[in-house]
Protein backbone atom coordinates (compact mmCIF):
# COMPACT_ATOMS: atom_id res chain seq x y z
CA UNK A 1 0.00 0.00 0.00
CA UNK A 2 1.28 3.40 -0.86
CA UNK A 3 0.00 6.83 -1.69
CA UNK A 4 -2.15 9.52 -0.10
CA UNK A 5 -5.45 9.56 -1.98
CA UNK A 6 -7.71 12.61 -1.67
CA UNK A 7 -11.31 12.11 -2.84
CA UNK A 8 -12.56 15.45 -4.15
CA UNK A 9 -16.23 16.45 -4.08
CA UNK A 10 -18.12 18.31 -6.79
CA UNK A 11 -21.58 18.51 -8.27
CA UNK A 12 -22.30 18.67 -11.98
CA UNK A 13 -24.37 21.74 -12.71
CA UNK A 14 -25.53 22.41 -16.26
CA UNK A 15 -22.31 21.25 -17.87
CA UNK A 16 -19.88 22.73 -15.36
CA UNK A 17 -18.60 21.24 -12.14
CA UNK A 18 -19.25 23.07 -8.91
CA UNK A 19 -16.51 22.13 -6.47
CA UNK A 20 -17.12 21.76 -2.81
CA UNK A 21 -14.41 24.21 -1.73
CA UNK A 22 -13.60 22.06 1.30
CA UNK A 23 -12.10 19.58 -1.18
CA UNK A 24 -9.07 21.87 -1.57
CA UNK A 25 -8.60 21.95 2.18
CA UNK A 26 -8.58 18.14 2.19
CA UNK A 27 -6.05 18.25 -0.65
CA UNK A 28 -3.85 20.60 1.40
CA UNK A 29 -4.04 18.15 4.31
CA UNK A 30 -3.19 15.35 1.88
CA UNK A 31 -0.15 17.28 0.74
CA UNK A 32 0.99 17.72 4.33
CA UNK A 33 0.50 14.00 4.97
CA UNK A 34 2.27 13.03 1.73
CA UNK A 35 5.29 15.14 2.76
CA UNK A 36 5.30 13.67 6.26
CA UNK A 37 5.13 10.05 5.09
CA UNK A 38 7.14 10.47 1.89
CA UNK A 39 4.32 9.07 -0.24
CA UNK A 40 2.89 10.24 -3.58
CA UNK A 41 -0.20 12.49 -3.55
CA UNK A 42 -3.17 11.19 -5.55
CA UNK A 43 -6.63 12.63 -6.14
CA UNK A 44 -9.92 11.27 -7.44
CA UNK A 45 -13.16 12.71 -8.80
CA UNK A 46 -16.21 10.45 -8.84
CA UNK A 47 -19.45 10.60 -10.85
CA UNK A 48 -21.06 9.85 -14.20
CA UNK A 49 -18.89 12.42 -16.03
CA UNK A 50 -15.85 12.84 -13.79
CA UNK A 51 -13.33 13.61 -16.54
CA UNK A 52 -13.74 17.42 -16.66
CA UNK A 53 -13.31 17.94 -12.89
CA UNK A 54 -10.50 15.36 -12.87
CA UNK A 55 -8.72 17.27 -15.63
CA UNK A 56 -9.15 20.48 -13.65
CA UNK A 57 -7.68 18.84 -10.55
CA UNK A 58 -4.78 17.52 -12.63
CA UNK A 59 -3.50 21.08 -13.11
CA UNK A 60 -1.71 20.70 -9.80
CA UNK A 61 1.49 18.99 -8.79
CA UNK A 62 0.03 15.56 -8.05
CA UNK A 63 1.32 12.09 -8.84
CA UNK A 64 -1.92 11.08 -10.53
CA UNK A 65 -5.61 11.95 -10.74
CA UNK A 66 -8.30 9.30 -11.15
CA UNK A 67 -11.74 9.70 -12.68
CA UNK A 68 -14.02 7.09 -11.09
CA UNK A 69 -16.75 6.79 -13.69
CA UNK A 70 -20.16 5.10 -13.82
CA UNK A 71 -23.60 6.29 -14.93
CA UNK A 72 -25.07 5.23 -11.59
CA UNK A 73 -22.75 7.56 -9.64
CA UNK A 74 -24.82 10.65 -10.47
CA UNK A 75 -26.87 11.55 -8.52
CA UNK A 76 -25.02 10.69 -5.34
CA UNK A 77 -26.18 7.68 -3.32
CA UNK A 78 -24.42 6.15 -0.31
CA UNK A 79 -24.69 2.67 -1.84
CA UNK A 80 -23.28 3.73 -5.21
CA UNK A 81 -20.34 5.65 -3.75
CA UNK A 82 -19.55 2.92 -1.21
CA UNK A 83 -19.49 0.13 -3.79
CA UNK A 84 -17.56 2.12 -6.41
CA UNK A 85 -14.97 3.50 -3.99
CA UNK A 86 -14.47 0.12 -2.33
CA UNK A 87 -13.49 -1.38 -5.71
CA UNK A 88 -11.38 1.65 -6.55
CA UNK A 89 -9.48 1.63 -3.25
CA UNK A 90 -8.90 -2.12 -3.40
CA UNK A 91 -7.44 -1.60 -6.86
CA UNK A 92 -5.23 1.44 -6.16
CA UNK A 93 -4.32 0.37 -2.59
CA UNK A 94 -3.47 3.75 -1.11
CA UNK A 95 -2.09 3.91 2.44
CA UNK A 96 -4.31 6.92 3.29
CA UNK A 97 -7.70 8.01 1.99
CA UNK A 98 -8.71 11.60 2.76
CA UNK A 99 -12.03 13.36 2.40
CA UNK A 100 -13.35 16.75 3.41
CA UNK A 101 -15.82 16.29 6.29
CA UNK A 102 -18.83 17.36 4.21
CA UNK A 103 -22.43 16.22 4.72
CA UNK A 104 -22.00 13.84 1.77
CA UNK A 105 -18.83 12.31 3.19
CA UNK A 106 -20.48 11.93 6.60
CA UNK A 107 -23.15 9.92 4.76
CA UNK A 108 -21.01 7.30 3.02
CA UNK A 109 -17.39 7.37 4.27
CA UNK A 110 -18.05 5.56 7.59
CA UNK A 111 -19.75 2.77 5.63
CA UNK A 112 -16.91 2.59 3.09
CA UNK A 113 -14.27 2.41 5.83
CA UNK A 114 -16.20 -0.34 7.64
CA UNK A 115 -16.35 -2.36 4.43
CA UNK A 116 -12.55 -2.38 4.47
CA UNK A 117 -12.48 -3.28 8.19
CA UNK A 118 -11.40 0.24 9.06
CA UNK A 119 -12.72 3.15 11.14
CA UNK A 120 -12.85 6.66 9.70
CA UNK A 121 -10.92 9.20 11.78
CA UNK A 122 -13.51 11.90 11.24
CA UNK A 123 -13.32 15.70 11.42
CA UNK A 124 -9.53 15.96 11.78
CA UNK A 125 -8.24 19.46 12.64
CA UNK A 126 -4.49 18.87 12.44
CA UNK A 127 -1.71 16.36 12.04
CA UNK A 128 1.79 16.00 13.37
CA UNK A 129 4.57 13.47 13.17
CA UNK A 130 5.71 10.98 15.75
CA UNK A 131 8.85 9.77 14.01
CA UNK A 132 7.54 8.70 10.63
CA UNK A 133 4.09 7.88 12.00
CA UNK A 134 1.41 10.53 11.60
CA UNK A 135 -0.76 11.49 14.57
CA UNK A 136 -4.17 13.01 13.87
CA UNK A 137 -5.79 15.65 16.05
CA UNK A 138 -9.57 15.65 16.61
CA UNK A 139 -11.78 17.72 18.87
CA UNK A 140 -13.93 16.09 21.53
CA UNK A 141 -16.78 17.48 23.65
CA UNK A 142 -17.78 20.01 20.99
CA UNK A 143 -14.32 21.53 20.80
CA UNK A 144 -13.57 21.73 24.52
CA UNK A 145 -10.97 18.97 24.42
CA UNK A 146 -8.41 17.80 21.85
CA UNK A 147 -7.41 14.21 21.22
CA UNK A 148 -4.52 12.56 19.37
CA UNK A 149 -5.51 9.57 17.25
CA UNK A 150 -3.32 7.03 15.54
CA UNK A 151 -4.13 4.49 12.86
CA UNK A 152 -3.51 0.92 14.03
CA UNK A 153 -5.43 -1.05 11.37
CA UNK A 154 -3.90 -3.08 8.57
CA UNK A 155 -5.88 -1.55 5.70
CA UNK A 156 -5.84 2.02 4.42
CA UNK A 157 -6.24 4.80 6.98
CA UNK A 158 -9.46 6.78 6.36
CA UNK A 159 -9.58 10.44 7.38
CA UNK A 160 -11.86 13.43 6.94
CA UNK A 161 -10.79 17.03 7.50
CA UNK A 162 -12.78 19.68 9.33
CA UNK A 163 -14.00 22.76 7.46
CA UNK A 164 -11.43 25.56 7.77
CA UNK A 165 -8.78 23.46 9.53
CA UNK A 166 -6.34 23.30 6.60
CA UNK A 167 -5.39 26.14 4.30
CA UNK A 168 -6.53 25.44 0.74
CA UNK A 169 -4.53 26.15 -2.41
CA UNK A 170 -1.13 25.33 -1.06
CA UNK A 171 -0.67 22.68 -3.75
CA UNK A 172 1.56 24.16 -6.46
CA UNK A 173 0.36 24.06 -10.05
CA UNK A 174 1.66 21.41 -12.41
CA UNK A 175 0.19 18.76 -14.59
CA UNK A 176 -0.37 15.05 -14.22
CA UNK A 177 -2.01 12.12 -15.90
CA UNK A 178 -5.72 11.37 -15.52
CA UNK A 179 -6.66 7.71 -15.35
CA UNK A 180 -10.25 6.51 -15.69
CA UNK A 181 -11.44 3.79 -13.32
CA UNK A 182 -14.72 2.03 -14.18
CA UNK A 183 -16.29 0.23 -11.22
CA UNK A 184 -18.79 -2.62 -11.59
CA UNK A 185 -22.13 -1.34 -10.40
CA UNK A 186 -25.67 -2.61 -10.91
CA UNK A 187 -28.79 -0.54 -10.28
CA UNK A 188 -30.25 -3.28 -8.03
CA UNK A 189 -27.37 -2.58 -5.62
CA UNK A 190 -28.55 0.98 -5.06
CA UNK A 191 -31.34 0.77 -2.54
CA UNK A 192 -32.25 4.41 -2.04
CA UNK A 193 -33.76 6.82 -4.55
CA UNK A 194 -32.77 10.44 -4.01
CA UNK A 195 -35.02 13.35 -5.01
CA UNK A 196 -34.02 16.78 -6.27
CA UNK A 197 -32.18 19.12 -3.93
CA UNK A 198 -34.30 22.04 -2.75
CA UNK A 199 -34.29 25.05 -0.47
CA UNK A 200 -37.26 25.63 1.81
CA UNK A 201 -37.80 29.25 0.87
CA UNK A 202 -35.90 32.23 -0.33
CA UNK A 203 -34.23 33.81 2.63
CA UNK A 204 -35.98 36.86 3.95
CA UNK A 205 -33.02 37.83 6.07
CA UNK A 206 -29.59 38.17 4.52
CA UNK A 207 -27.09 38.03 7.34
CA UNK A 208 -24.19 37.63 4.92
CA UNK A 209 -24.02 41.35 4.21
CA UNK A 210 -24.59 42.53 7.79
CA UNK A 211 -21.68 44.50 9.20
CA UNK A 212 -22.68 44.08 12.82
CA UNK A 213 -24.24 40.94 14.28
CA UNK A 214 -25.41 40.08 17.78
CA UNK A 215 -25.80 36.32 17.97
CA UNK A 216 -27.46 34.38 20.75
CA UNK A 217 -27.07 30.78 21.94
CA UNK A 218 -28.24 28.31 24.53
CA UNK A 219 -27.06 30.56 27.35
CA UNK A 220 -30.21 32.67 26.93
CA UNK A 221 -32.07 29.73 28.54
CA UNK A 222 -35.60 30.59 27.40
CA UNK A 223 -37.51 32.45 24.75
CA UNK A 224 -38.83 35.03 27.19
CA UNK A 225 -35.25 36.18 27.78
CA UNK A 226 -34.67 37.14 24.14
CA UNK A 227 -35.45 40.86 24.68
CA UNK A 228 -32.12 41.06 26.56
CA UNK A 229 -30.20 40.50 23.30
CA UNK A 230 -32.79 42.17 21.06
CA UNK A 231 -32.27 45.40 22.95
CA UNK A 232 -28.50 45.16 22.53
CA UNK A 233 -28.91 44.52 18.79
CA UNK A 234 -31.22 47.50 18.55
CA UNK A 235 -28.87 49.80 20.47
CA UNK A 236 -26.01 48.78 18.17
CA UNK A 237 -28.05 48.81 14.99
CA UNK A 238 -27.03 45.18 14.53
CA UNK A 239 -28.75 42.19 12.96
CA UNK A 240 -29.86 39.49 15.39
CA UNK A 241 -28.64 35.96 14.69
CA UNK A 242 -28.57 32.69 16.60
CA UNK A 243 -26.93 29.31 16.96
CA UNK A 244 -28.82 26.23 15.89
CA UNK A 245 -30.55 25.21 19.15
CA UNK A 246 -32.29 28.59 19.36
CA UNK A 247 -33.78 28.13 15.87
CA UNK A 248 -34.53 24.43 16.49
CA UNK A 249 -36.62 25.51 19.47
CA UNK A 250 -38.47 27.96 17.27
CA UNK A 251 -37.40 30.92 19.39
CA UNK A 252 -36.01 32.67 16.31
CA UNK A 253 -36.72 31.83 12.66
CA UNK A 254 -34.35 29.42 10.87
CA UNK A 255 -33.27 32.21 8.53
CA UNK A 256 -31.41 33.79 11.43
CA UNK A 257 -29.27 30.71 12.02
CA UNK A 258 -25.50 30.99 11.62
CA UNK A 259 -23.46 27.83 11.08
CA UNK A 260 -22.86 24.90 8.76
CA UNK A 261 -26.56 24.33 8.21
CA UNK A 262 -27.41 28.05 8.23
CA UNK A 263 -25.73 31.17 6.90
CA UNK A 264 -22.02 31.96 6.77
CA UNK A 265 -21.38 35.51 7.86
CA UNK A 266 -18.41 37.88 7.85
CA UNK A 267 -19.40 41.06 9.69
CA UNK A 268 -17.00 43.67 11.06
CA UNK A 269 -18.01 42.58 14.54
CA UNK A 270 -19.75 39.42 15.67
CA UNK A 271 -20.93 39.48 19.26
CA UNK A 272 -21.57 35.95 20.50
CA UNK A 273 -23.80 35.92 23.56
CA UNK A 274 -24.17 32.66 25.48
CA UNK A 275 -22.80 30.66 22.55
CA UNK A 276 -20.38 27.90 23.54
CA UNK A 277 -18.91 27.66 20.05
CA UNK A 278 -19.52 24.16 18.68
CA UNK A 279 -17.68 23.69 15.41
CA UNK A 280 -20.95 23.67 13.44
CA UNK A 281 -21.44 27.24 14.61
CA UNK A 282 -17.82 28.37 14.29
CA UNK A 283 -17.60 27.46 10.59
CA UNK A 284 -20.40 29.94 9.95
CA UNK A 285 -18.79 32.93 11.69
CA UNK A 286 -15.02 32.39 11.48
CA UNK A 287 -14.85 34.97 8.70
CA UNK A 288 -15.84 37.80 11.05
CA UNK A 289 -13.27 40.63 11.30
CA UNK A 290 -13.62 40.82 15.05
CA UNK A 291 -15.35 38.45 17.45
CA UNK A 292 -16.61 39.36 20.90
CA UNK A 293 -17.65 36.53 23.20
CA UNK A 294 -19.74 36.83 26.34
CA UNK A 295 -20.02 33.51 28.15
CA UNK A 296 -20.13 32.22 31.70
CA UNK A 297 -17.81 29.28 30.91
CA UNK A 298 -14.21 30.42 30.54
CA UNK A 299 -13.39 27.12 28.79
CA UNK A 300 -16.06 27.59 26.12
CA UNK A 301 -14.49 27.07 22.66
CA UNK A 302 -15.96 30.38 21.48
CA UNK A 303 -13.07 32.07 23.32
CA UNK A 304 -10.68 30.23 20.96
CA UNK A 305 -11.86 32.44 18.11
CA UNK A 306 -12.70 35.56 20.12
CA UNK A 307 -10.69 38.78 19.91
CA UNK A 308 -12.40 40.17 22.99
CA UNK A 309 -13.97 38.17 25.77
CA UNK A 310 -16.00 38.73 28.88
CA UNK A 311 -16.46 35.80 31.25
CA UNK A 312 -19.65 36.44 33.12
CA UNK A 313 -23.40 36.10 33.46
CA UNK A 314 -24.94 37.36 30.26
CA UNK A 315 -28.02 38.54 32.14
CA UNK A 316 -25.81 41.02 34.00
CA UNK A 317 -23.29 41.85 31.26
CA UNK A 318 -25.60 42.31 28.27
CA UNK A 319 -28.01 44.87 29.82
CA UNK A 320 -24.95 46.77 31.08
CA UNK A 321 -23.46 46.68 27.59
CA UNK A 322 -26.73 47.88 26.08
CA UNK A 323 -26.72 50.82 28.48
CA UNK A 324 -23.04 51.56 27.78
CA UNK A 325 -23.59 51.47 24.00
CA UNK A 326 -26.60 53.76 24.30
CA UNK A 327 -24.49 56.15 26.35
CA UNK A 328 -21.62 56.15 23.83
CA UNK A 329 -24.03 56.65 20.95
CA UNK A 330 -25.94 59.32 22.83
CA UNK A 331 -29.23 57.42 22.75
CA UNK A 332 -31.45 58.04 25.74
CA UNK B 1 -43.69 -1.02 13.21
CA UNK B 2 -40.81 -2.26 15.34
CA UNK B 3 -38.31 0.53 15.94
CA UNK B 4 -34.97 0.33 17.68
CA UNK B 5 -33.41 3.54 18.99
CA UNK B 6 -29.70 3.46 19.78
CA UNK B 7 -28.81 6.01 22.47
CA UNK B 8 -25.62 6.98 24.22
CA UNK B 9 -24.99 8.46 27.63
CA UNK B 10 -22.56 11.38 27.47
CA UNK B 11 -21.10 13.92 29.93
CA UNK B 12 -23.43 16.80 30.71
CA UNK B 13 -22.79 19.83 28.54
CA UNK B 14 -20.72 22.48 30.36
CA UNK B 15 -19.41 19.97 32.89
CA UNK B 16 -15.95 20.72 34.23
CA UNK B 17 -13.13 19.00 32.37
CA UNK B 18 -10.56 17.06 34.36
CA UNK B 19 -8.32 14.67 32.51
CA UNK B 20 -7.79 11.31 34.23
CA UNK B 21 -4.47 9.75 35.26
CA UNK B 22 -4.16 7.73 32.06
CA UNK B 23 -4.31 10.98 30.05
CA UNK B 24 -6.71 9.26 27.67
CA UNK B 25 -10.10 10.25 29.01
CA UNK B 26 -11.89 12.41 31.56
CA UNK B 27 -11.94 11.77 35.25
CA UNK B 28 -15.53 10.61 35.58
CA UNK B 29 -15.73 11.24 39.31
CA UNK B 30 -16.68 14.87 38.83
CA UNK B 31 -18.96 14.28 35.87
CA UNK B 32 -22.70 14.06 35.54
CA UNK B 33 -24.22 12.35 32.53
CA UNK B 34 -27.22 12.78 30.28
CA UNK B 35 -28.63 11.34 27.09
CA UNK B 36 -26.74 12.44 23.97
CA UNK B 37 -28.90 15.24 22.56
CA UNK B 38 -29.28 13.99 18.96
CA UNK B 39 -30.24 10.58 20.39
CA UNK B 40 -33.01 12.24 22.40
CA UNK B 41 -34.39 13.52 19.08
CA UNK B 42 -34.06 10.02 17.58
CA UNK B 43 -36.14 8.70 20.47
CA UNK B 44 -38.70 11.44 19.91
CA UNK B 45 -38.94 10.56 16.21
CA UNK B 46 -39.44 6.88 17.12
CA UNK B 47 -42.18 7.67 19.64
CA UNK B 48 -43.99 9.85 17.07
CA UNK B 49 -43.82 7.07 14.46
CA UNK B 50 -45.21 4.59 16.99
CA UNK B 51 -48.08 6.96 17.77
CA UNK B 52 -48.91 7.17 14.05
CA UNK B 53 -48.37 3.58 12.98
CA UNK B 54 -48.44 1.49 16.17
CA UNK B 55 -45.76 -1.00 17.09
CA UNK B 56 -42.94 -1.10 19.56
CA UNK B 57 -39.99 1.13 20.49
CA UNK B 58 -36.92 -0.63 21.85
CA UNK B 59 -34.02 1.36 23.27
CA UNK B 60 -30.51 0.05 22.72
CA UNK B 61 -27.66 1.43 24.79
CA UNK B 62 -24.03 0.36 25.20
CA UNK B 63 -22.30 1.70 28.27
CA UNK B 64 -21.29 1.06 31.86
CA UNK B 65 -23.72 0.57 34.71
CA UNK B 66 -24.40 4.31 35.05
CA UNK B 67 -26.09 4.26 31.61
CA UNK B 68 -29.04 2.49 33.27
CA UNK B 69 -30.24 5.91 34.46
CA UNK B 70 -30.44 7.22 30.90
CA UNK B 71 -32.20 4.02 29.80
CA UNK B 72 -34.83 4.42 32.54
CA UNK B 73 -35.48 7.98 31.36
CA UNK B 74 -36.16 6.75 27.81
CA UNK B 75 -38.58 4.14 29.19
CA UNK B 76 -40.31 6.85 31.21
CA UNK B 77 -40.76 8.89 28.03
CA UNK B 78 -42.53 6.00 26.36
CA UNK B 79 -40.09 3.40 25.01
CA UNK B 80 -41.46 -0.10 25.56
CA UNK B 81 -38.34 -1.99 26.59
CA UNK B 82 -34.56 -1.73 26.45
CA UNK B 83 -31.38 -3.65 25.76
CA UNK B 84 -28.35 -2.56 27.79
CA UNK B 85 -24.95 -3.79 26.57
CA UNK B 86 -22.74 -3.52 29.63
CA UNK B 87 -19.00 -3.59 29.72
CA UNK B 88 -15.80 -1.65 29.42
CA UNK B 89 -16.38 -0.13 26.01
CA UNK B 90 -14.12 2.92 26.14
CA UNK B 91 -11.29 1.27 24.23
CA UNK B 92 -13.47 0.02 21.39
CA UNK B 93 -13.29 1.80 18.05
CA UNK B 94 -16.42 2.58 16.05
CA UNK B 95 -16.16 -0.61 14.04
CA UNK B 96 -16.14 -2.89 17.09
CA UNK B 97 -18.82 -0.90 18.89
CA UNK B 98 -21.13 -0.87 15.86
CA UNK B 99 -20.58 -4.61 15.53
CA UNK B 100 -21.64 -5.11 19.17
CA UNK B 101 -24.75 -2.99 18.65
CA UNK B 102 -25.65 -4.79 15.43
CA UNK B 103 -25.18 -8.23 16.98
CA UNK B 104 -27.32 -7.30 19.98
CA UNK B 105 -30.31 -6.39 17.78
CA UNK B 106 -29.91 -8.82 14.89
CA UNK B 107 -32.49 -11.20 16.39
CA UNK B 108 -35.08 -8.44 16.75
CA UNK B 109 -35.78 -8.06 13.02
CA UNK B 110 -36.73 -4.41 13.48
CA UNK B 111 -38.27 -2.38 10.64
CA UNK B 112 -36.37 0.74 11.49
CA UNK B 113 -33.31 1.67 13.52
CA UNK B 114 -32.86 5.29 14.59
CA UNK B 115 -29.98 7.01 16.31
CA UNK B 116 -28.61 10.54 16.67
CA UNK B 117 -26.33 11.82 13.92
CA UNK B 118 -23.36 12.09 16.27
CA UNK B 119 -22.38 11.97 19.91
CA UNK B 120 -21.70 15.13 21.86
CA UNK B 121 -18.57 13.61 23.44
CA UNK B 122 -16.56 11.81 20.72
CA UNK B 123 -18.38 13.41 17.80
CA UNK B 124 -17.21 10.90 15.19
CA UNK B 125 -20.72 10.79 13.72
CA UNK B 126 -20.54 7.32 12.28
CA UNK B 127 -21.79 4.66 14.69
CA UNK B 128 -25.24 4.58 13.07
CA UNK B 129 -23.96 4.43 9.51
CA UNK B 130 -21.48 1.66 10.35
CA UNK B 131 -24.21 -0.25 12.19
CA UNK B 132 -26.30 -0.18 8.99
CA UNK B 133 -23.32 -1.65 7.14
CA UNK B 134 -22.97 -4.41 9.75
CA UNK B 135 -26.67 -5.26 9.40
CA UNK B 136 -26.55 -5.03 5.61
CA UNK B 137 -29.42 -2.52 5.48
CA UNK B 138 -29.68 0.87 3.72
CA UNK B 139 -29.31 4.08 5.66
CA UNK B 140 -29.84 7.82 5.41
CA UNK B 141 -27.97 10.33 7.55
CA UNK B 142 -28.75 13.78 8.97
CA UNK B 143 -32.50 13.21 8.71
CA UNK B 144 -35.03 15.97 9.50
CA UNK B 145 -38.36 14.26 8.73
CA UNK B 146 -39.54 10.66 8.41
CA UNK B 147 -42.65 9.50 6.55
CA UNK B 148 -43.63 5.85 6.41
CA UNK B 149 -45.23 4.68 3.20
CA UNK B 150 -46.27 1.06 2.73
CA UNK B 151 -43.11 -1.10 2.91
CA UNK B 152 -40.70 1.80 2.62
CA UNK B 153 -39.86 5.20 4.02
CA UNK B 154 -39.35 8.68 2.70
CA UNK B 155 -36.96 10.92 4.63
CA UNK B 156 -35.91 14.54 4.38
CA UNK B 157 -32.13 14.83 4.57
CA UNK B 158 -30.38 18.05 5.49
CA UNK B 159 -27.60 19.08 3.11
CA UNK B 160 -25.23 22.00 3.51
CA UNK B 161 -26.11 25.72 3.32
CA UNK B 162 -29.85 25.35 3.85
CA UNK B 163 -30.44 22.73 1.12
CA UNK B 164 -32.56 19.62 1.62
CA UNK B 165 -33.42 16.46 -0.25
CA UNK B 166 -36.09 13.76 0.01
CA UNK B 167 -34.79 10.20 -0.23
CA UNK B 168 -36.84 6.99 -0.41
CA UNK B 169 -35.66 3.57 0.63
CA UNK B 170 -37.06 0.16 1.52
CA UNK B 171 -37.41 -1.14 5.07
CA UNK B 172 -35.62 -2.26 7.13
CA UNK B 173 -33.40 0.81 7.18
CA UNK B 174 -31.30 2.86 9.58
CA UNK B 175 -31.60 6.63 9.96
CA UNK B 176 -29.36 9.05 11.81
CA UNK B 177 -31.48 11.89 13.16
CA UNK B 178 -30.59 15.58 13.30
CA UNK B 179 -31.32 17.60 16.44
CA UNK B 180 -34.42 19.75 16.29
CA UNK B 181 -36.52 17.31 14.23
CA UNK B 182 -39.42 18.01 16.61
CA UNK B 183 -39.99 19.22 20.15
CA UNK B 184 -38.82 16.83 22.84
CA UNK B 185 -41.43 15.49 25.24
CA UNK B 186 -41.03 15.29 28.99
CA UNK B 187 -41.64 12.12 30.96
CA UNK B 188 -45.00 12.18 32.75
CA UNK B 189 -45.42 10.96 36.32
CA UNK B 190 -47.40 8.03 34.94
CA UNK B 191 -44.57 7.33 32.49
CA UNK B 192 -41.99 7.33 35.28
CA UNK B 193 -44.16 4.93 37.27
CA UNK B 194 -44.73 2.61 34.33
CA UNK B 195 -41.02 2.59 33.44
CA UNK B 196 -40.27 0.66 36.62
CA UNK B 197 -42.11 -2.39 35.28
CA UNK B 198 -40.59 -2.30 31.80
CA UNK B 199 -38.01 -4.85 30.73
CA UNK B 200 -34.32 -3.94 30.52
CA UNK B 201 -32.42 -6.87 29.04
CA UNK B 202 -28.80 -6.72 30.20
CA UNK B 203 -26.19 -8.20 27.91
CA UNK B 204 -22.55 -8.58 28.88
CA UNK B 205 -20.35 -7.15 26.10
CA UNK B 206 -17.83 -9.91 26.83
CA UNK B 207 -20.43 -12.54 25.86
CA UNK B 208 -20.05 -11.43 22.24
CA UNK B 209 -16.49 -12.77 22.20
CA UNK B 210 -13.29 -10.84 21.82
CA UNK B 211 -13.42 -7.65 19.81
CA UNK B 212 -10.97 -7.45 16.94
CA UNK B 213 -7.97 -5.17 17.56
CA UNK B 214 -8.97 -1.53 17.03
CA UNK B 215 -8.23 0.09 13.67
CA UNK B 216 -7.66 3.43 15.37
CA UNK B 217 -6.48 4.29 18.85
CA UNK B 218 -6.87 7.38 20.99
CA UNK B 219 -3.41 8.18 22.37
CA UNK B 220 -4.14 11.09 24.67
CA UNK B 221 -6.51 13.94 25.37
CA UNK B 222 -5.51 17.48 26.29
CA UNK B 223 -6.89 20.98 26.50
CA UNK B 224 -6.65 22.86 23.20
CA UNK B 225 -3.92 25.46 22.98
CA UNK B 226 -5.15 28.89 22.17
CA UNK B 227 -4.08 30.03 18.73
CA UNK B 228 -5.62 33.42 18.94
CA UNK B 229 -4.79 36.21 21.34
CA UNK B 230 -8.02 37.00 23.16
CA UNK B 231 -8.19 40.15 25.21
CA UNK B 232 -10.21 39.24 28.26
CA UNK B 233 -12.07 42.16 29.73
CA UNK B 234 -12.34 41.87 33.49
CA UNK B 235 -14.25 43.81 36.11
CA UNK B 236 -17.84 44.00 37.29
CA UNK B 237 -20.52 43.64 34.60
CA UNK B 238 -20.87 47.41 34.41
CA UNK B 239 -17.11 48.02 34.20
CA UNK B 240 -16.57 45.26 31.64
CA UNK B 241 -19.52 46.50 29.56
CA UNK B 242 -18.21 50.07 29.58
CA UNK B 243 -14.72 48.88 28.56
CA UNK B 244 -16.22 46.79 25.75
CA UNK B 245 -18.31 49.74 24.52
CA UNK B 246 -15.06 51.73 24.34
CA UNK B 247 -13.46 48.93 22.29
CA UNK B 248 -16.42 48.95 19.90
CA UNK B 249 -16.12 52.71 19.49
CA UNK B 250 -12.38 53.32 19.43
CA UNK B 251 -10.75 50.06 18.35
CA UNK B 252 -13.10 48.28 15.97
CA UNK B 253 -15.00 51.52 15.32
CA UNK B 254 -18.46 50.23 14.68
CA UNK B 255 -20.44 52.59 16.91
Amino acid sequence: MSGVLVVLEYRSQSGTSAWNRMSWEALAAGQELAALTGQPLLAAAIGSEPEPPAAEAAQRRLARVYAVKHDLLTPYTADGFTIALEQFIRSVQPAYVLFAHTYQVRDFAPRLAARLEETLIADVVGLHADGTQPVFVRQLLQGRLNADYRHTGHGPCFLSTQAGAFRPETVPSGSCEVEVFRPQLDKTEIRSSPGERFRLSERGVDLTSASLIVSVGRGIKEKDNLPVVEELAQALGAELAASRPICDNGWLPMERQVGSSGQSVSPKVYIAVGISGAIQHLVGMKGSKAVVAINKDENAPIFEVADYGIVGDLFAVVPALTAAVRKVRGIA
Amino acid sequence: MKIIVAVKQVPLRDSGIHIDASGKWLDEQDLSFEINEPDAYALEAALLLKEQHGGEVIVLCAGPERAAQTIRETLAKGADRAIHIEGDLVRLDTLSLARLLATAVSGENADLILTGLQSDDLGLGQTGVVMAEMLGIPHASIVMEVEKIYGHIRVKRELEDGWFQWVEMPLPALLTIQSGISKLRYATLMGIKKAKTKEIRRVDAASFGNASPPAVSLDRVYLPQKKKETRMIAGSPTEAAAALADVLKFEVRVI
